[in-house]
């Protein structure tokens, strides 16, 4: 209802100043170098994991397929110890592709002068900022699609396998998860890019970020693991909670939520992403989980990488609406 | 008439400094206006006032007879508004910037791009329609700057300091082609500038504008009449005898026979006369200056232009003395 009333209800006119500030930004994304440096370091990485996880199945290509073993999911979690796997390049990449197109987003506008000009057409102020984030998922969602889709393909030809549909569901909430993951990256350098008004600030801000997270934050922890593990005495409950918490915290990391529910997605035999006690496993069998079974394990890191990537949009619309036009 | 920009007790604080106090200003459908003042003055929260883009704290600025706070949109529809400092997406052409803001004002791609075409080639742009912005020089970007404005076919014409950055041939130029464009559709156009000599002869009126406070507001003659309480023209006239055996007041008297325009005679020295009057005297005084047998060696109009004003309150900023 709501969204009926941003598209349709307030009038053609507006909506049609968005679609032309989205084109105008997708053709800016597209023409810029930096998005071509991305592209190529995307392409080459994804296109090298994929291509030795192929060539790992095509080994033993003659030796059928276990019991439910998914052929599709293996391209995306499968490494030959040389490379990581795809969805581990990802976890690497995704971050960087966001920050770098987000970073320049605001400030971009305002050190290129062109702020007041825009905002002086009979437009509302929100369609440019709406215009830059929905620009930039546009061009990840096209990206991600488009290369999930080469690699299903040369996977087709090279095995003459098709994939099933439980496989395409769980691949195509991957994508989305993705796209989740690298739009909390972009709409936090959009924040920073409201924030600050030089683009180098607001870039190696977010990249600091995200290198606390990839670097620090796991050593902070192991620090704080140690400092509060448990005493080798302590009873099996104790352990088990400590391991809980360990995970908790670890989950603040936005790529923690990302690797586990990618894990969960892309593995159907995953049933739990925490430790599993003696109890809990017994009598269970060994059995892949239905699709949706899955996305209810890891529905909490989906939400949250939903929520925290909201949640900057929100506070960069703020901040935005309030900012004065002069610098 | 009713004005087409209105301002009532216009004022905008910014922490504890007030950039505009208090600011009443009205100006007229088809009129040249020009806010002068220095930097700093306010000219730029006036104008980002009156487009909508700031918010005032106190009072409000009606354009084209909307509420510039209330209904930006509509005010933005009717006012064409070039920035200080414009600039373009340097990636593009001159023609995609200009249709690129064709668009967002609801004109076609087809319709932008011939309009965009033949208002390149009015500006003087016509032999870079197709070029990137980012090879532009600054007085180039100006020129599609004001054709960015008049695309859209806008009722009132704002620019922020538009002179800045053009060589002083090109001032001219840019200034005249401004007015002439906007004359001949009747357009009203405020633009702001701190060089007064550039804007002086396009405007048909000029307010000053000091720390935020508006301190004059009319034509040159009234302008110089209330900051000055002075005539319009004075002419220092510099004589050859070595000592005038008149005094002022009868020498007042007798050149009044002649020129009746002249409303005050002063001795700046012996040989120094300052001459005030309502227009430009200098020929009549020169012959009536003879006939009396009194001759002339020098005879120069004295300015009492936005120079002098210039001199007298932006440099020293003596509001209080007034």
């Amino acid at each position: 209802m709501i969204f009926k009333n941003i598209f349709i209800g307030s009038g053609s006119g507006h909506f049609s100043a968005f679609k032309i500030m989205v084109q105008k930004d997708i053709q800016d994304h597209i023409r810029s170098w930096k998005f071509f440096v991305l592209l190529s370091l995307v392409l080459l990485t994804c296109c090298a994991s994929s291509y030795s996880a192929v060539a790992e199945i095509m080994k033993d290509i003659n030796t059928p397929l276990k019991e439910g073993e998914f052929l599709f999911l293996k391209v995306f979690t499968m490494s030959n110890g040389a490379l990581p796997a795809y969805y581990v390049f990802l976890s690497f990449l995704g971050p960087l592709l966001g920050i770098s197109l987000g970073f320049d987003a605001i400030n971009g506008e305002y050190s290129n002068r062109t702020i007041s000009r825009i905002l002086a057409q009979p437009v509302y102020r929100d369609v440019l900022i709406n215009s830059k984030v929905l620009s930039a998922i546009f061009i990840v969602g096209g990206l991600f699609a488009s290369l999930t889709s080469v690699i299903i393909g040369v996977t087709i030809m090279v095995t003459g396998q098709i994939p099933e549909i439980a496989e395409l569901f769980r691949i195509i909430s991957f994508l989305l998860v993705t796209c989740f993951y690298v739009a909390f990256w972009l709409n936090l350098s959009v924040l920073f890019s409201i924030k600050f008004s030089q683009a180098a600030t607001s870039a190696l801000t977010s990249i600091s970020i995200w290198l606390f997270f990839l670097v620090f934050y796991p050593i902070i922890i192991n620090l704080f693991a140690q400092w509060l593990a448990p005493s080798i005495f302590a009873s099996g409950k104790e352990i088990a909670s400590y391991q809980q918490l360990m995970l908790s915290i670890m989950r603040f990391a936005p790529s923690q939520l990302f690797m586990d529910a990618t894990t969960a997605l892309l593995s159907p035999q995953v049933r739990s992403l925490g430790p599993l006690s003696m109890e809990q496993i017994q009598g269970a069998i060994p059995n892949n989980l239905p699709f949706l079974e899955s996305v209810k394990i890891v529905w909490a890191q989906i939400t949250g990488l939903i929520a925290s990537s909201t949640l900057c949009f929100v506070f960069s619309y703020y901040s935005f609406m309030r900012k004065e036009v002069r610098m | 008439m009713k004005p087409i920009i209105d301002t009532y007790k216009l004022r905008k604080k910014y922490g504890d400094t007030i950039a505009v106090d208090s600011l009443n200003l009205s100006i007229y459908p088809g009129e040249v206006f020009g806010l002068l003042g220095p930097n700093g003055a306010g000219k730029s929260t006036t104008i980002l006032m009156l487009m909508g883009l700031s918010e005032p704290t106190f009072g409000k600025a009606m354009v084209c007879s909307y509420d510039a706070s209330k209904q930006p949109l509509e005010v933005k529809k009717k006012v064409g508004f070039l920035p200080d400092n414009v600039g373009f997406y340097k990636s593009r052409t001159a023609l995609e910037n200009l249709i690129f803001i064709a668009q967002l004002n609801g004109i076609s791609f087809d319709e932008a791009k011939v309009k965009g075409q033949e208002l390149l080639v009015k500006v003087g742009l016509g032999d870079v329609i197709n070029k990137k912005v980012g090879a532009f020089s600054k007085g180039m970007i100006q020129r599609l700057g004001l054709a960015e404005v008049l695309i859209k076919d806008p009722e009132v014409i704002i620019l922020d300091e538009p002179t800045t950055g053009i060589d002083p041939s090109g001032i001219k130029d840019f200034l005249n082609l401004i007015v002439s464009l906007s004359k001949k559709e009747q357009r009203t156009v405020l633009f702001s500038s701190h060089h007064l000599h550039q804007v002086q002869h396009v405007c048909d009126r000029v307010g000053i504008f000091v720390k935020g406070r508006l301190l004059a507001c009319g034509d040159m003659q009234t302008l110089s009449k209330e900051l000055f309480n002075m005539d319009a023209y004075s002419v220092e006239v510099e004589v050859d005898c070595e000592r005038l055996s008149l005094t002022a007041e009868e020498l007042k008297r007798r050149l009044q026979t002649e020129i009746s325009s002249i409303s005050n005679i002063q001795f700046l020295d012996e040989k120094n006369l300052l001459i005030g009057s309502g227009k430009d005297i200098r020929l009549e005084l020169n012959k009536a200056l003879l006939a009396l047998g009194i001759g002339v060696v020098t005879l120069k109009e004295k300015h009492y232009g936005l120079d002098e004003i210039y001199q007298k309150y932006f440099e020293g900023g003596k509001i209080n003395d007034l």
